[in-house]
């Protein structure tokens, strides 16, 4: 990618292209590999400019696993040695059973698991890649109908390798990392559907974007789709200087998932408020992307999961302590 | 979502991209820790909440001049150090986080020195730039009036064109400091509120700045006790004082668009969102040993470590030329509500009652923040104006 602007207008091209066959562009522009280095078959991307890419593909509310594909299971098999198979991947963290080449057990609200040509499991013991023939898949959705499917297996497993040591805290910090990118993206989305929709709709013989109330209201969502913006493109940015394993990412990550879970939900509510009785409709487009903000605030850690994290750093670390971790220097 | 796009494109970028600090901050960090541990260990001062409007300390700002910490970004040339703003802004929030008197200098590093650099004459700068860096010469800021106060345009100081100048005759109010500075900034009304070529209404014109030294005849500043008693703020009223054309501030009728230009400096600096900063340390400190607190903790942590991310990253495009407003009101929305959001929870989670009378502690630093919270989401612009701005910014009024 040849700068950082070039790289978002591609990616704005591409997800606002509804008649495409997404997931196919993806592949084909690199952007579905785009942290898997170039040796392997990825196109060498840096974690800043995946989360650039991530928040745009939220911003359009974009149905495919494009996080669970690059963040997470190109990076998770690549790392355990095994070759990255094409096409839509997913990944999850799972306690299935592996002995003599056999995998046995249950995995619960797999992201896309109906339509991954590829399932990466780490087990405490072992990364494993399952193929759509080997598992049994039974059909769930989020609250934004995004695949989260029960996927069962009891099959013969040539593709496994030893789990990659701290495989297993790098795996969630990657999975918040990217939700946390997909949620400022789609805070973004619902803001700028709100705003365009305040200067249309006349009430009272005016747009009711004239109305300081309105506007107010307006304002704060904005506040906070740049908290969820910012915080969500420096926790990358630490991610992408100080690597996935260090401390400092590990704050930066669990600040930046529960700051954007907070933005998400006022947001939704500021953005449904402004659009009224239209908003709550199946037809209206509004709810691609606030059912999104209301389910990814949920997945790979609540807010309320990553400030008891980030709580208990503080806390143990003592008060003297809490400045420099802030600021990322000890 | 076709449409989508377009109404995407068409909403502004709310923040800019992170700013990664350069390595030598991590150098001149360890250089400020160590010598604020020096000062904290000598009982020079206690920690305090809001500090850069009440801890006034002369002899602490000589000693950051003389290390080198005022006026970081101006030219060596004018007794200044040459750095960037990002340098200043390391300096800047770590004496904040600690607690420390930085009033004393604080209009006159974050403001004038910039400010001067930008519209000051040569002999301006001369004149103040190397005792604003040594930590000698501290300033006011004169913009509001009784009348005159979110609605900066309905200024009525008038100056009155006299030989070899101008007269200053009129009322400010809530100038922080007054009392102890040298000098400070007045907006006026130098010329009628019309547009100069058109000759139509317009109340932005005929509006200038002045540099009025506050011993000058004319200048009377009488005390504007808070409603602790304490006394920060000041009456200063000018009664034909005479300004030579010499310090008249960079344009005649210019004053308006000088003023809000330095808006989006003094909005998005670290004292927007640290003011309580030192409470939330010593919250901690009470907290140590009593487990349940640590979710309300971590919530605050992660919306101060959002913050800090967001304004680093408005510093760093002010850095680069740009000039972030709807970023920079936005940090000071949320900022200020993050400091009273600290005081809330300081109160709820730890038994101790605020002491307006404690020497220092955990009790004064919650009494002086309850008492100089309604404050922090007024002072710079209030953060309804704020958001009216942000409204405006995108496209809405």
């Amino acid at each position: 990618m040849s700068s950082d602007s070039d790289l978002l207008d591609l990616a704005e091209s591409i997800f606002a292209d509804t008649g495409a066959d997404l997931w196919k562009t993806l592949e084909e522009t690199g952007l579905a590999r785009l942290t898997l280095p170039e040796s392997a078959g990825g196109s060498g991307g840096t974690l800043t400019d995946a989360a650039a890419v991530l928040q745009v593909a939220g911003a359009h509310a974009a149905p495919v696993p494009l996080a669970e594909t690059d963040l997470l299971a190109a990076w998770l098999l690549h790392a355990a040695g095994l070759s990255v198979p094409t096409g839509p991947l997913t990944a999850v963290a799972g306690d299935l059973h592996v002995a003599d080449g056999r995998v046995t057990g249950t995995l619960t609200r797999v992201p896309w698991g109906r339509t991954a040509a590829g399932i990466a499991v780490l087990t405490p013991s072992h990364v494993v890649l399952l193929t759509p023939g080997q598992v049994t898949v039974t059909e769930g959705t989020n609250l934004g109908e995004e695949p989260r499917d029960t996927v069962t297996v009891d099959a013969d497993v040539p593709t496994t390798a030893d789990a990659p040591a701290g495989a297993a805290d790098e795996l969630r910090l990657r999975a918040a990392l990217g939700r946390a990118q997909l949620l400022a993206g789609a805070a973004r989305g619902a803001l700028a559907r709100s705003v365009q929709y305040a200067g249309e709709r006349v009430q009272f013989g005016r747009p009711i974007g004239r109305f300081q109330a309105v506007q107010q209201q307006l304002a704060l969502a904005a506040a906070e789709v740049a908290a969820a913006g910012a915080a969500a493109s420096a926790a990358a940015s630490t991610a992408e200087r100080d690597g996935c394993g260090a401390a400092s990412t590990a704050f930066a990550v669990a600040a930046a998932k529960a700051r954007a879970g907070e933005s998400a939900g006022e947001v939704a509510r500021i953005a449904h408020q402004v659009h009224g009785a239209i908003g709550v409709t199946r037809e209206h487009d509004l709810r691609l992307l606030t059912t999104r903000l209301w389910a990814w605030r949920d997945e790979d850690g609540s807010e309320a999961y990553w400030q008891a994290q980030l709580g208990a750093t503080v806390t143990a670390a003592g008060p003297d302590a809490l400045w420099p971790l802030v600021t990322g220097m000890p | 979502m076709g449409p989508v796009t377009q109404t995407l494109s068409r909403l502004p970028a709310l923040v800019p991209p992170p700013t990664v600090l350069p390595a030598r901050a991590a150098a001149l960090r360890a250089e400020v820790r160590a010598f604020l541990a020096q000062e904290r260990a000598s009982g020079a001062w206690s920690p305090r909440a809001d500090v850069w409007l009440s801890g006034w300390d002369e002899r602490f700002t000589r000693e950051l001049g003389r290390r080198g910490w005022l006026g970081m970004t101006i030219p060596v040339e004018y007794g200044g150090h040459g750095g960037s703003a990002l340098d200043r802004y390391v300096v800047t929030e770590e004496l904040l986080a600690a607690g420390a008197p930085v009033a004393a200098h604080w209009v006159a590093d974050r403001q004038i020195g910039p400010t001067l650099m930008r519209f000051g004459t040569e002999a301006q700068r001369r004149r103040y730039l190397p005792r604003i860096a040594a930590g000698e010469c501290y300033f006011g800021i004169g913009m509001s009036e009784p009348d005159a106060g979110s609605d900066l345009a309905a200024v009525r100081t008038k100056a009155d064109r006299v030989d070899g100048g101008w007269e200053l005759t009129g009322t400010k109010v809530w100038t922080s400091g007054a009392h102890h500075a040298h000098a400070f900034f007045a907006l006026a009304r130098s010329a009628p509120p019309r547009d100069v070529d058109t000759g139509e209404s317009n109340r932005h014109a005929g509006l200038s700045q002045f540099i009025v030294e506050l011993d000058s005849p004319g200048v009377q500043i009488r005390p504007i006790p808070l409603l602790t008693g304490a006394h920060h703020f000041n009456e200063v009223v000018f009664e034909r004082v005479f300004v030579p054309d010499a310090m008249v501030l960079g344009e005649l009728g210019g004053g308006w668009a000088q003023v809000t230009g330095e808006l989006a400096f003094e909005r998005s600096g670290p004292e927007r969102f640290l003011s309580t900063f030192p409470l939330l340390t010593a919250m901690l400190a009470e907290l140590a040993g009593q487990p349940g607190a640590e979710r309300e903790v971590g919530r605050l942590v992660s919306r101060l470590w959002a913050l800090r991310s967001m304004s680093l990253a408005v510093a760093g495009s002010l850095e680069s030329g740009q000039a972030p407003e709807l970023a920079a009101a936005v940090v000071k929305d949320l900022g200020t509500r993050f400091e009273n959001e600290v005081v809330d929870a300081a109160r709820t989670l730890v038994a101790i009652p605020p002491d307006p009378g404690a020497e220092a502690g955990f009790a004064r630093l919650l009494a002086d923040a309850v008492l100089h919270a309604p404050g922090f989401t007024l002072r710079g612009g209030t953060n309804e104006v704020l958001r009216g701005i942000v409204a405006r910014g995108m496209g809405l009024r």
